[in-house]
């Protein structure tokens, strides 16, 4: 018998799985777009199942509401008519596939020889706070403060270069 | 700052200015000497400060400022270098830093700093003047300005540092190395004007000579670190237990105990060094260099440490000594100092260079001084040192300002004669008044003038350490030297600067400039007041007024401070004589020597005065025994003889062997089999290449299957050979 | 309670179903979309390794804020280009970019 959290896992994911699947195969770009925005909230809902709610605010901030509004623009902004006519998908599409699954098939096969996958996830203590300790962890000397550094610079470096490779010159 | 990091830091600054000069500033003259002015100043600033704490220090010989560093690792640990001022180190320190400031600023006015370029100056060669047009239209020859001025302060800048290294160093190889630096740079500066051959064969000369001791030197350094495992001062010359142990282990050469062949092998570096006989002969014919050169290898550097370093290893040198009794490399110093002050006393009577005399007295002094070593008297050995750098420098400074002087009156009158030949001049006291006096001063310090100067006190002491300890023979020959000193030196002021003029271009000489006056009273002032401070304390009179400080103070760097010796007035009377009555003969002498006369004694000495004037034909003898033989072997045996017939011959059957092999491994080997094989290979890759480009689609997605086609199989391969280990 | 392999089992669909996406979609817009789904599903995972195994230590979360600023990163410069790219030849049909073809 399952337990409720279950079922809404096994629910979640067939939705978040459905949705992946129209984002990769559907012929119309604006479509697929709104199929990821769903597919990126399934995977938010998940983060909730895994007690952690900064991701899944997080997830929909940025993911949702930077990164698949960039994508709806930069389709808009790249086609001459409404319509994307012609198949989507290359001629390669079954070796594309094969890959696919065999990759696929080869993580299944290395989580079963793993002893760990059926545990449960222990308790959280009383009083344990995530969120702050995360942000402890990112700007302490001693743990994660230059990897923290090095993504912000990423970030900048990412910034200025979108702007340089998007101007328009003429 | 802490002492010790000062004490690492005097030798940089020199070493900087070195960098600089070369390196940037070398095209202006003026940031070139302002930059060895600056560094030679910074030195001696940290010198005197380090020297003041020195002086302040409780039992500084007990515990010395040092500090190291490891620095080579080797098989079982470190060889460390590092920083030592003792007593004798710090007294060091404070002469070597003003006379290496005085020698760098008198430079400036030797150069003729601030002149016009001359007309007709090249590189390597001196000055000759440059010709100059006055408000009313005379023409005039002035002084014009060294060619390579720039050079000249980077070389003594390197000089400098290496004689600050060989000072602050507290193990024998970093001594060494600062010991071959100015090895290096008297070869440099003693050639610097390259132009002339006879200042090239001089630079040739000195650093040969110097070779030959430094050799016997490293031979010295490299058996006592076999035999000690340190050069360490202090672990060795402080360490009683070492020093046994030296003395008591047998060196299976010439029944020597390993301490005193050590002993005498450094003392051979010495010997060369500060041109002890017989390697005495490079010192004079290093005059050729520039003055303010002389100076510095003369007085305040190279020659010092020559002595400097067998001071600093007295404790080995008298190691095994019962009751006051010599060891052998004491007795071979005493003998040779002894023999080489006298030497080359009576060589300097007769010489009419003005620059070689002080060459002569210079090898003489430092014959006292080892002579003052080898009969024990340690205190008295480094008190002679420091007075005598510093009157020393002084001479031979007022001497260059003499010849520059001289120069002036050359230039000025057209009158080409020897600006350095001393029977040219005469009468120079009223035209170069501060010359003279300081001159004087320095020149009656060299001579032991009683009371007043510093030789006077420091000669005295050596000879009342002879007399004192019973040494007679070497009393006697001192005795003598310091006779002929003071007649030498009296000869030496009288015919230049007393009388009336015997040339033009004496009667046209001309005072320098402030830059090279200024270093000679500051040096004057030194030669006086320098023995002031080694006054014994049982001398009539005076001893006691002021306590002798030197010998408290520099007697504490070894293990037992030694006794002073028991006054006694014969030792006392004969300086006072030798001295007086030099100096009188001297002036009664050479008097009345006019123009075109020659040397008064050449008479009265006959067969004599050749010789000495050739000093002794040593570099004869040395042409005849040393070079004309490797001449020979070079040139007939080893270049004739082995090189062109046997050699020669070997090679030539060599290459036409090679030219046969190498044409049959050409037609044979080379064209048929490895071009033809490189064609194949390059052809093989250019089919292939051609073939396999068509998967270069340039499309990602394609290239990125390919990959992932790849990874695929060889996680396949991974998982299964994971497995069948797991199941193993 | 929820196994940890379910999670790693839909996170292995989704990496794989993104590749696909990558792998065989024509528009360079859509190839970015199937790397969002890449790296999201690479999220999922640390996350829940963080959650069964290892909630004391930061390091899963730690891991997942970067990839979250890579993936921003990505995602502007990738655009970026795109629109450039379609600017000077008016497609942004991946295929057509080949000029680094033999």
């Amino acid at each position: 018998m399952m337990s409720p959290l279950q079922v809404i896992f096994i629910l979640v994911s067939a939705i978040t799985l459905g949705a992946a699947l129209m984002v990769v195969t559907t012929r119309n770009m604006v479509r697929a777009a709104l199929w990821l925005v769903l597919a990126l909230f399934g995977v938010a809902i998940l983060f909730v199942l895994l007690e952690a709610g900064f991701f899944a605010v997080a997830q929909v901030i940025i993911y949702i509401g930077a990164i698949a509004i960039l994508m709806i623009f930069a389709i808009m902004l790249t086609r001459r008519i409404a319509q994307d006519p012609g198949p989507q998908i290359n001629s390669t599409w079954p070796l594309a596939a094969v890959i696919a699954l065999a990759i696929f098939g080869l993580i299944v096969l290395f989580i079963q020889g793993w002893d760990k996958t059926m545990s449960t996830p222990p308790a959280l203590p009383d009083g344990f706070a995530p969120l702050s300790d995360l942000g402890v962890a990112l700007v302490s000397a001693n743990q994660y403060l230059i990897p923290f550094e090095v993504a912000s610079i990423l970030l900048l470096a990412a910034l200025i270069g979108a702007i340089i490779i998007a101007w328009d010159r003429k | 700052m802490t002492t010790e990091t000062l004490i690492w830091l005097i030798p940089l600054p020199p070493l900087l200015a070195f960098f600089l000069i070369v390196l940037f500033t070398n095209r202006s003259r003026g940031l070139s000497h302002t930059i060895a002015i600056g560094a030679a100043f910074l030195s001696w600033l940290g010198s005197m400060v380090v020297f003041l704490r020195a002086i302040q220090t409780h039992e500084l010989g007990k515990h010395p400022f040092s500090a190291s560093i490891p620095w080579l690792p080797l098989g079982e640990g470190w060889f460390s270098i590092g920083v030592l001022i003792d007593p004798l180190g710090a007294a060091t320190l404070f002469f070597v830093a003003w006379t290496i400031l005085m020698i760098f600023i008198y430079s400036v006015g030797y150069h003729n700093y601030g002149q016009p370029e001359g007309d007709h100056d090249r590189k390597g060669l001196p000055p000759h003047g440059a010709t100059v047009v006055d408000e009313h239209g005379h023409q005039h020859t002035v002084p014009s300005v060294e060619p390579m001025y720039s050079r000249f302060f980077a070389f003594i800048g390197l000089f400098a540092f290496g004689m600050y290294l060989l000072v602050v160093s507290d193990n024998l190889l970093t001594l060494f190395v600062g010991w071959e630096i100015m090895g290096l740079c008297s070869y440099l500066l003693i050639g610097f004007w390259y132009g002339k051959p006879s200042a090239r064969a001089a630079m040739i000369k000195a650093f040969i000579t110097t070779r030959v001791g430094d050799v016997f030197m490293l031979l010295g350094i490299a058996y006592l670190y076999s035999q000690t495992g340190t050069l360490n001062f202090r672990e060795i010359l402080y360490s009683q237990e070492v020093l046994d142990s030296l003395a008591s282990t047998p060196s299976y050469i010439a029944g020597l105990s390993a301490a005193a062949l050590i002993g005498i092998l450094l003392f051979i570096g010495t010997v060369g060094k500060s041109a002890q006989f017989p390697l005495h002969v490079w010192l004079p014919d290093a005059m050729e260099g520039p003055t303010p050169v002389s100076a510095m290898i003369h007085a305040a550097t190279m020659v010092s440490a020559g002595v400097y370093m067998v001071i600093r290893i007295f404790p080995l040198l008298s190691a095994g000594s019962h009751h006051g009794a010599l060891t052998a490399p004491m007795i071979v110093m005493a003998i040779i100092g002894a023999g080489t002050a006298l030497f080359a006393a009576t060589i300097a009577v007769a010489q009419n260079d003005i620059k070689r005399v002080l060459a002569y007295s210079t090898i003489s002094q430092l014959g006292y001084m080892v002579a003052a070593l080898g009969i024990g008297a340690y205190i008295a050995a480094a008190f002679h040192l420091i007075t005598h750098a510093f009157f020393k420098a002084l001479l031979f400074l007022g001497s260059g300002s003499v010849i520059h002087g001289m120069e002036h009156g050359v230039l000025h009158t057209d009158d080409h004669i020897d600006p350095q030949n001393m029977l040219n001049m005469g009468g120079l006291r009223k035209k170069m008044p501060i010359t003279f006096w300081t001159f004087l001063i320095g020149g009656f310090a060299l001579a032991g003038f009683p009371l007043v100067t510093a030789g006077f006190w420091s000669k005295d002491e050596i000879l009342a350490d002879a007399f004192g300890h019973a040494h007679y023979g070497v009393f006697i020959t001192l005795a003598l030297a310091a006779l002929l000193t003071a007649f030498y030196t009296m000869r030496q002021i009288t015919l230049t600067f007393l009388g009336e003029p015997r040339t033009k271009a004496a009667e046209h000489a001309q005072e320098t400039p402030w830059t090279m006056t200024l270093p000679l009273v500051i040096l004057a002032v030194f030669a006086v007041s320098a023995g002031w401070v080694g006054i014994p304390e049982h001398f009539p009179l005076l001893g006691g007024v002021v306590p002798n400080w030197f010998h408290e103070f520099v007697g504490e760097t070894l293990l037992e401070k030694p006794k002073g010796v028991e006054f006694n007035p014969i030792p006392l009377l004969t300086s006072i004589v030798v001295a007086l009555g030099g100096i009188y003969l001297g002036w009664l002498v050479y008097r009345n020597v006019k123009a075109g006369e020659v040397d008064p004694l050449e008479k009265p000495l006959g067969a004599l005065y050749p010789v000495l004037r050739n000093k002794y034909y040593f570099d004869e003898l040395y042409e005849l025994i040393f070079i004309r033989p490797s001449i020979w072997v070079s040139e007939v045996f080893t270049y004739l003889w082995i090189d062109r017939k046997f050699i020669d011959g070997i090679l030539h059957v060599v290459a036409d062997v090679s030219v046969k092999v190498g044409a049959f491994l050409r037609n044979y080997i080379d064209k048929p089999v490895v071009n033809g094989s490189g064609d194949l290979v390059a052809d093989v890759t250019k089919s292939s290449g051609r073939s396999m480009r068509v998967i270069q689609t340039g499309r990602i997605q394609q290239y990125m299957m390919m990959a992932l086609v790849g990874f695929v199989v060889l996680s396949g391969i991974f998982y299964y050979i994971v497995q069948r280990m797991g199941v193993q | 309670m929820i196994p940890l392999s379910w999670y790693l089992i839909f996170a292995a669909a989704l990496f794989s179903i993104g590749l696909f996406g990558v792998l065989s979609r024509k528009n360079a817009v859509a190839i970015l979309m199937g790397v969002e789904l890449m790296l999201n599903a690479v999220n999922v995972n640390l996350i829940a390794f963080w959650r069964y195994l290892s909630f004391e230590t930061m390091a899963g979360q730690v891991f997942a804020v970067i990839v979250f600023a890579v993936a921003a990163s990505e995602v502007a410069v990738g655009l970026a280009l795109v629109i450039s790219v379609y600017r000077r030849r008016q497609s942004i049909v991946a295929d057509d970019i080949n000029l680094l073809k033999y």
